[in-house]
């Protein structure tokens, strides 16, 4: 820990109360960009830790939660499960926001089924996949998101074709998707806040290349490649929630297009390329085709629809977090063992 | 003839799908309201429709409710299976028969009586058409209630019951049983000696199945989140939590303090569960032999990373998909050290419906207490048949949510604490919830190397201090987990070890081993993994000691060798797994067949056991040899199998 700068935010922490321990990733690695921009992102949004669960799984991605915000609670679970343990545990206490992060070995092979039922279910967590294209901590084997025709040392050619995880998230009925770029620190930042005040499951599927693995100028997953192939779909702006009513603005065709958020936050989308309207799954799925056909990375928030309900608020849970009730509320009266025993035959 | 009353089977094979169960449990339902002991136990294929099925009924005045291997009684109501429930009967039985299967009946040693369901049926104008294969079923109650001397009104008591008080199929099913009342009282003629008559052993008594009563334990014991994937048969344990906690966890906000999700798969059942436990929640799931393998790797991180969950097994028999719908011991070895590297799991083994009610509370004070999951091995038998119980009883403890810290608790630490530090020398640690506003509270969770404050290490000395602490837990453990139930009977010189839903079997074939052999046995039925000091006292008082199980290799035996090798040569395994519930039959032969006269090592006391049975007994042991114990007490694994 450095000196501790004396800039606290609203919720009375400094931007160090946000970091976590040393990373012992590679130098350069995508990953500790983003993990940077999640400090980054708590600590302007007066984020409190200790409303926050990290979930992981295994690989380099997974190893990520240690290296942001200390003080949340946190559980790097088995390969390909962060989901499952991440569903069981937000009920623990409702109020909690988990943020996930994952990887594409982790999420798009291993964890393919749980990634798309997490979808489904639409949990309340940012679930960020930190995506290069390879194995790291296994020293460099193609990933289910690897492009096909992508050479590796020791693995030859992959001949499969990749899975888009923004493309799964849409069909598997995500309610936020959004798709940026390691290299584009500020992007990520924004997209980061926005998916926070998502209630709901928020995907967001970062290229964060592999420096050691998978970072040749031609590869997809390259810093490189990444820079001249990157195509936003607008710029963002996140407005933090604000105590009085905005007044809606009439929407000037293809200029501007504010999201209200869950929190009662706003998203203000700036339309780069075109008219382009995140609330409409048809449109996002288009976008995801076109990046394809024309190679581009598509980065920006790509899908999003705040008004589903997230999976805690459909159980119609007690007010009070459930891990924080007592025999009272959990134990029957001793009078009900006599109905039971009345009910059986 | 010389009447035999209440002292006999009745078995109906009928087709799977065709609505027989509501028949079968009247009959059932009706003999327990008469005050006789009785016991139902379905025997059904894998299959939604079409194939054959079989319910038995065993009525028993001497409160034996284990399966028998003979039906006096037979009713043959699907043509698939007529022959080979002629062939079934007794000799001296009755058979009865739908009278529209046009089949040679070439038996004469048994009491035949035909039976016009059909006919009936069709000319009952109160039943509509769709109706009649269903209500027809209750022809053959009639039939039966008027020759065995069912009690028509506690018939009735059991159809109200079923049909909640429904009138319009109470009537309708009622109208064809006494159709079958009076034909039969027009046309047939009693030929067989099995009667039914009142008795007064049922009073106070209810009738429940395990997985019932497992999840209404469940949910008096707190239980708050429930991650499940259907699987048989263990379903209807999941599905009756549904059922009862609406009504027994009722609020006046309407709010619940539960919740209830299918997953896609086993992994995610599990994963959820874990997830919840390590939340804080009173969490559960339950599955069979596939789903759990499937849950090992959960299982071997909730372990060491020290994460409360109750795993519910309803044992069926395998290895793989083996027979679904039939029952089995052969879990213990697979779940004792559950998962891959150093691993234990405290395993509880009820053996009744107030066992499966009360594990059902008291799993999660010791999955919460010792801070590991709390597998509960019922089984197929004992989780979907019914089965006659005292009435269960509220839990006789308050709950026990083990070692938490909350805010006010870390004040007063000054936040000082660590997630894995033995501060009480008996080696679990305390733990907090997500959700803790101190900003102390939090830790970090894995399932890689860690220390006593939950930082990631890889240093050996660290991990195997760990890995100490972790055994020391499971001896802490021996306090908290239901210590074995005995049976005692003076002078008895050799014991019987068993555990689960075998009871009732092996309480009959010790009163077979007195009546028919002179010969007296002792019972221990162990009711959990790590073994108490009683079981080891026990087993030292003996000279011979049978260990019966519903498996193959002799699990339980090989465990109990494991634990006590010193006491290995007294040890002998009556282990037979068919898939069917253990009956008193194969235990007394499989008993008598290694039995040694006491005070001499004499050869084995010649029994004569027919030919079919000691081929059964030959099937059931590995080569003689292996019974020779090891000279050296080596402890090690070999007990594992390679289901993994």
């Amino acid at each position: 820990m450095a000196g501790a700068p004396a800039n606290l935010n609203l919720a009375g922490l400094s931007k160090n109360d946000y970091r976590g321990n040393p990373t012992t990733l590679c130098q350069g690695c995508g990953h500790n960009s983003i993990a940077n921009q999640i400090v980054a992102a708590m600590y302007e949004m007066n984020v409190v830790p200790e409303n926050v669960a990290k979930f992981s799984g295994i690989g380099c991605s997974s190893k990520s939660p240690t290296y942001f915000m200390s003080r949340s609670f946190g559980f790097n679970s088995l390969h390909g499960r962060m989901p499952s343990i991440a569903t069981g545990a937000l009920f623990g206490d409702h109020r909690l926001k988990g943020i996930g992060v994952s990887g594409d070995g982790d999420s798009a092979s291993i964890g393919m089924g749980q990634f798309k039922h997490v979808m489904r279910r639409n949990l309340n967590m940012i679930y960020i996949i930190e995506n290069n294209g390879v194995y790291g901590l296994t020293k460099g084997q193609f990933s289910a998101t690897a492009e096909r025709g992508l050479s590796l040392k020791k693995q030859g050619v992959n001949p499969y074709m990749p899975v888009d995880i923004c493309m799964e998230a849409l069909v598997s009925s995500a309610t936020f998707i959004a798709r940026s770029f390691a290299g584009n620190p500020k992007q990520v930042k924004e997209l980061l806040k926005a998916a926070f005040a998502h209630r709901g499951i928020a995907v967001l599927d970062i290229i964060s290349p592999c420096v050691t693995f998978n970072n040749q100028d031609n590869a997809y997953h390259s810093y490189a490649w990444g820079k001249d192939h990157e195509e936003p779909l607008h710029d963002i702006t996140y407005i933090a929630p604000r105590s009085e009513i905005i007044l809606e603005e009439e929407m000037k065709d293809g200029e501007v297009r504010e999201v209200a958020m869950h929190d009662g936050s706003t998203i203000i989308l700036k339309n780069l390329e075109q008219d382009y309207n995140p609330t409409d799954r048809f449109q996002a799925l288009r976008v995801l085709e076109e990046a394809h056909q024309n190679n581009w990375l598509a980065t920006g928030l790509i899908y999003v629809n705040p008004e589903k309900p997230a999976l805690a608020d459909t159980y119609n849970l007690v007010d009070t977090p459930l891990n924080r009730l007592t025999d009272v509320d959990l134990r029957p009266a001793p009078e009900m063992i006599e109905k039971i025993n009345a009910l059986m035959f | 003839m010389n009447k035999v009353i209440n002292d006999f089977s009745i078995i109906v094979g009928t087709k799977n799908g065709s609505g027989s169960s509501t028949a079968n449990n009247t009959i059932l339902r009706a003999i327990f309201k008469m005050g006789i002991p009785v016991s139902g136990k379905n025997l059904f294929p894998s299959n939604i429709q079409g194939l054959p099925t079989w319910y038995t009924i065993r009525a028993s005045k001497d409160g034996y409710l284990g399966r028998r291997e003979t039906n006096e009684i037979v009713i043959a109501i699907n043509p698939d299976s007529f022959m080979r429930d002629l062939e079934s009967v007794a000799p001296g039985g009755a058979f009865y028969y739908a009278d529209n299967i046009k089949l040679p009946i070439s038996r004469t040693d048994i009491a035949i009586y035909p039976m016009p369901i059909k006919e009936l049926t069709k000319n009952d104008p109160n039943i509509p058409a769709d109706y009649r294969d269903l209500v027809g079923n209750m022809v053959y109650v009639g039939v039966l209630a008027q020759m065995i001397g069912i009690d028509v009104e506690k018939i009735q008591a059991a159809l109200d019951f079923h049909f909640k008080g429904k009138q319009k199929p109470i009537g309708m099913n009622m109208g064809a049983v006494h159709a079958g009342i009076e034909w039969a009282k027009a046309n047939l003629e009693k030929k067989d000696p099995y009667y039914l008559e009142h008795m007064d052993k049922t009073e106070g008594m209810i009738m429940a199945d395990g997985n019932t009563a497992a999840a209404i334990g469940s949910v008096f014991g707190g239980a708050q989140f429930v991650a499940w994937y259907p699987i048989t048969p263990a379903t209807s344990l999941a599905e009756a939590m549904n059922d009862y906690f609406p009504m027994l966890r009722k609020r006046e906000d309407g709010k619940h303090t539960y919740a209830v999700v299918q997953a896609e798969d086993e992994l995610a059942a599990i994963g959820m569960a874990v997830g919840a436990g390590w939340s804080g929640l009173r969490s559960m799931t339950s599955t069979s032999g596939p789903g759990l393998s499937l849950m090992t790797e959960f299982v071997g991180l909730a372990y060491y990373a020290e994460i409360p969950v109750v795993i519910w097994d309803i044992q069926r028999i395998g290895p793989s998909t083996g027979l679904p719908t039939r029952t089995s011991q052969a879990d213990l070895s697979f779940v004792v050290g559950m998962g891959h590297g150093d691993s234990d799991s405290i395993v509880l083994m009820p053996g009744d419906m107030n066992e499966c009610f009360e594990f059902g509370w008291r799993s999660f004070d010791i999955a919460e207490r010792i801070q590991t999951p709390v597998i509960v091995l019922s089984d197929l038998d004992m989780g979907m048949n019914q089965w006659m119980s005292k009435p269960f009883e509220y839990p006789t403890a308050p709950m026990d949510r083990g070692k938490v810290l909350f805010e006010k608790d870390l004040e007063e630490l000054k936040g000082n604490w660590g997630r894995y530090l033995d501060k009480d020398g008996d080696g679990i640690a305390y733990r907090t919830f997500p959700g803790n506003k101190h900003p102390m509270s939090s830790y970090f969770t894995r399932g890689t190397g860690h220390d006593e404050y939950a930082k990631y290490t890889e240093d050996g000395g660290m991990f195997h201090r760990n890995m100490m602490r972790l055994k020391k837990k499971f001896v802490t453990a021996k306090q908290y987990v239901p210590k074995p139930v005995t049976f005692l009977t003076p002078g008895a010189k050799i014991a019987i070890l068993a555990y689960g839903s075998t009871e009732s079997a092996i309480i009959e074939a010790r009163d077979l081993l007195v009546s028919q052999h002179g010969i007296k046995a002792d019972f221990m039925r162990v009711r959990a993994v790590p073994f108490t000091s009683e079981v080891d006292e026990f087993i030292r008082n003996y000279d011979q000691v049978f260990v019966v199980e519903m498996n193959r290799d002799g699990q339980l035996h090989q465990l109990i060798s494991l634990a006590y090798p010193d006491q290995v040569s007294k040890l002998k395994s009556v282990a037979f797994g068919d898939g069917m519930p253990a009956s008193a039959k194969w235990i007394l032969e499989g008993i008598l067949s290694q039995y040694t006269e006491p005070a001499k090592a004499s050869p084995v006391k010649k029994v004569a056991v027919k030919k079919a049975v000691v081929k059964k007994a030959a099937a059931k042991k590995a080569a003689p040899k292996k019974k020779t114990p090891a000279k050296t007490a080596k402890t090690t694994k070999s007990g594992k199998k390679g289901a993994k």
